[in-house]
């Protein structure tokens, strides 16, 4: 290839400068415009309020602040274009690369809040419809308390469940892992135990248990209350998952391990114990924990079987008042339960793979 | 009766024979070297030797009982024949220590005090005594190794199986690996080992034995080994040793 020995000329920016400052001027008519249509459906309701017009006015603000970046740009852009025409190429690439990052920041900063906007619109859309429908912020602050304690019984069946199918889990996983001919059997048995739970929906699982057991008219299981049916079927159904993730784990385990731990004399039980085990159950925390989160939020699927749990609650409440708002009260127990987890998880895969890299 | 008797071994994965008729014999606080191209046998033998490989003919025997084919209690071979792996092998989530105590504690059932004290012993002599809490990887290439073969002499063995075990470290660590080994031939412990240190194959094996196919090629002192083979393959593998200059 032949060497190029002429230097790059950049592009000023300044049209890229321009389409941001139009999408910010856009965005401050549209902003000013949904501020009033809202001020207009507070007064029509007879809502009168000297902070409300406080935050109005403020969000009319922002669109001034994307305003200023897309003026920043514009600036920059207009820098670069000199330097273009006196042929100072570092400044014009300099300048260039300015203007280009506070368009950039402009259109973004104008997605987020365009999305907003149409919100907000959907809120207050056919006389705030949506907005009583799902937020009548009296009935969520009624309605928590009690929500709050019918969560109690989703918290204890997901403990009993997690901590059941945490090691039920463990146990298909070795059994579908057994060594030789005579455990062919069992490998054969767990092996269409996973199969079968992981293509039920949980549901269904809930659903057979939660009725049909006690059907059955066997006295043990009549006498169980509803929640420890529901536990067993939660069980059942997230220990195949555990399985398949322990089964990765296991088989992730380098087969020199093997060899060290049986050339010692350890016996396969021990090996497992001591070696393998251990080992795998620390690279699988983050998988594990994740199927603990899916089945935090299945516990709501008991309420088929009638357990009076956080949504059942929710419900009956719901119906009482013709008014959704306390299931959404229950979404918002949810949400904060679980965005904690969910972080705890990516911290930890974080880790993990700060270690990997370490080597 | 030899004291480790190898005796017409076969053994094949699928379709690939890799041991074709393999006769050796180990005489007590001997030193034996299996020396040769790589792919010729040596670790799948020292494999077998321990029961990690199922020999498809042939038998095994040491001091007189049969340690291959059905029947062989291999828990309690193992805990008679330490291996000692090229790549280590510690157990990457226990401290050197733990490594160590494991199989006395588990399989020998001995109380942990007595591991552990043991264990300490066994550590101070091969100089690693400061790094007993330490986990694997927070020591070199050498260290490790060395814990290695503490882990295996913990068992106190009657035969140690040594599988290239200085063939994944730099060059620098390589001699504070072979020296321990100087240490355990000069205390009569009974080694079989393959190898690529030919140097150190010549100074301390009792005898050194060219693999070559599956079978043992030719086998001897070292001195005639390394100075007047007889065969042809033999000839040409130390030929390439020295051009190598490993030799």
């Amino acid at each position: 290839m032949e060497r190029r020995c002429e230097s790059i000329r950049p592009k000023d920016g300044f049209a890229f400068a321009l389409l941001a400052l139009a999408s910010a001027s856009v965005l401050l008519l549209a902003t000013g415009w949904v501020m009033w249509a809202v001020k207009r459906t507070m007064s029509a309701n007879g809502f009168q309020a000297l902070w409300a017009d406080a935050l109005l006015l403020l969000l009319m603000l922002v669109p001034v602040g994307l305003l200023t970046m897309a003026a920043r740009g514009l600036v920059q852009a207009q820098a670069a274009r000199r330097a273009l025409r006196s042929e100072n190429l570092i400044a014009a690439r300099v300048h260039s690369s300015e203007a280009h990052t506070w368009a950039w920041f402009t259109l973004g900063y104008a997605g987020a809040l365009a999305l907003f906007l149409l919100f907000v619109l959907f809120f207050i859309a056919n006389d705030v419809a949506v907005g009583r429908t799902f937020f009548q912020l009296e009935l969520i602050a009624n309605s928590f308390g009690l929500i709050l304690q019918a969560f109690g019984v989703n918290v204890i069946i997901f403990l009993f469940a997690g901590v059941l199918s945490l090691i039920w889990g463990l146990v298909v996983a070795v059994a579908k892992l057994l060594p030789g001919k005579p455990a062919q059997p069992i490998r054969f048995i767990a092996t269409f135990y996973t199969d079968a739970f992981l293509s039920l929906p949980s549901i269904i699982v809930i659903y057979l248990i939660g009725f049909g057991l006690p059907l059955t008219g066997i006295g043990f299981f009549r006498s169980l209350p509803l929640e420890a049916l529901a536990v067993l079927a939660l069980t059942l159904t997230y220990g195949a998952y555990m399985a398949e993730v322990y089964r990765a784990g296991l088989e992730s385990i380098h087969p020199s391990q093997w060899a060290a731990a049986r050339s010692l004399g350890l016996s396969y039980g021990q090996t497992l114990r001591f070696v393998i085990v251990p080992q795998a159950v620390r690279r699988i925390i983050p998988p594990l924990l994740n199927n603990l989160i899916g089945m935090q939020k299945d516990t709501a699927l008991v309420n088929v079987v009638g357990v009076i749990d956080a949504f059942n609650q929710a419900r009956i409440i719901a119906s009482n008042n013709f008014n959704l708002s306390a299931v959404t009260t229950v979404a918002i127990i949810f949400i904060l339960i679980t965005i904690p987890q969910t972080r705890l998880v990516d911290r930890l895969v974080e880790r993990d793979r700060a270690r990997f890299r370490q080597g | 009766m030899s004291f480790l008797e190898i005796r017409n071994v076969h053994k094949r994965f699928g379709a690939h024979e890799v041991l074709r008729g393999i006769n050796l014999s180990v005489e007590e606080h001997q030193v034996v070297c299996l020396i040769g191209p790589s792919g010729c046998g040596k670790s799948t033998l020292l494999r077998c030797i321990n029961g990690l490989e199922e020999i498809q003919a042939g038998e095994i025997r040491l001091c007189g009982d049969r340690i291959s084919g059905p029947g062989v209690d291999l828990n309690a071979l193992r805990r008679d024949v330490g291996i000692v792996f090229q790549s280590f092998n510690l157990f990457p989530h226990m401290t050197v220590l733990q490594n160590i105590i494991l199989a006395p504690t588990q399989v020998l059932r001995m109380p942990e005090d007595e591991a552990r004290e043991k264990a300490l012993a066994l550590l101070r002599r091969i100089g690693l005594e400061h790094k007993a809490q330490a986990y694997p990887d927070q020591l070199s290439g050498g260290q490790q190794q060395r814990a290695a073969i503490a882990r295996a002499l913990a068992m106190e063995p009657m035969l140690l199986l040594l599988d290239e075990i200085t063939s994944a470290l730099d060059p620098e660590l390589v001699s504070e690996v072979l020296s321990l080994l100087r240490e355990l031939a000069q205390e009569g412990m009974t080694m079989l080992l393959a190898t690529h240190e030919m140097g150190f194959a010549r100074e301390v094996a009792s005898k050194v034995c060219f693999m070559y196919g599956g079978v043992v090629y030719e086998e001897g002192p070292p001195e005639q080994i390394f100075t007047n083979p007889r065969q042809l393959r033999t000839q040409q593998f130390l030929a390439s040793i020295i051009e190598a200059r490993r030799l």
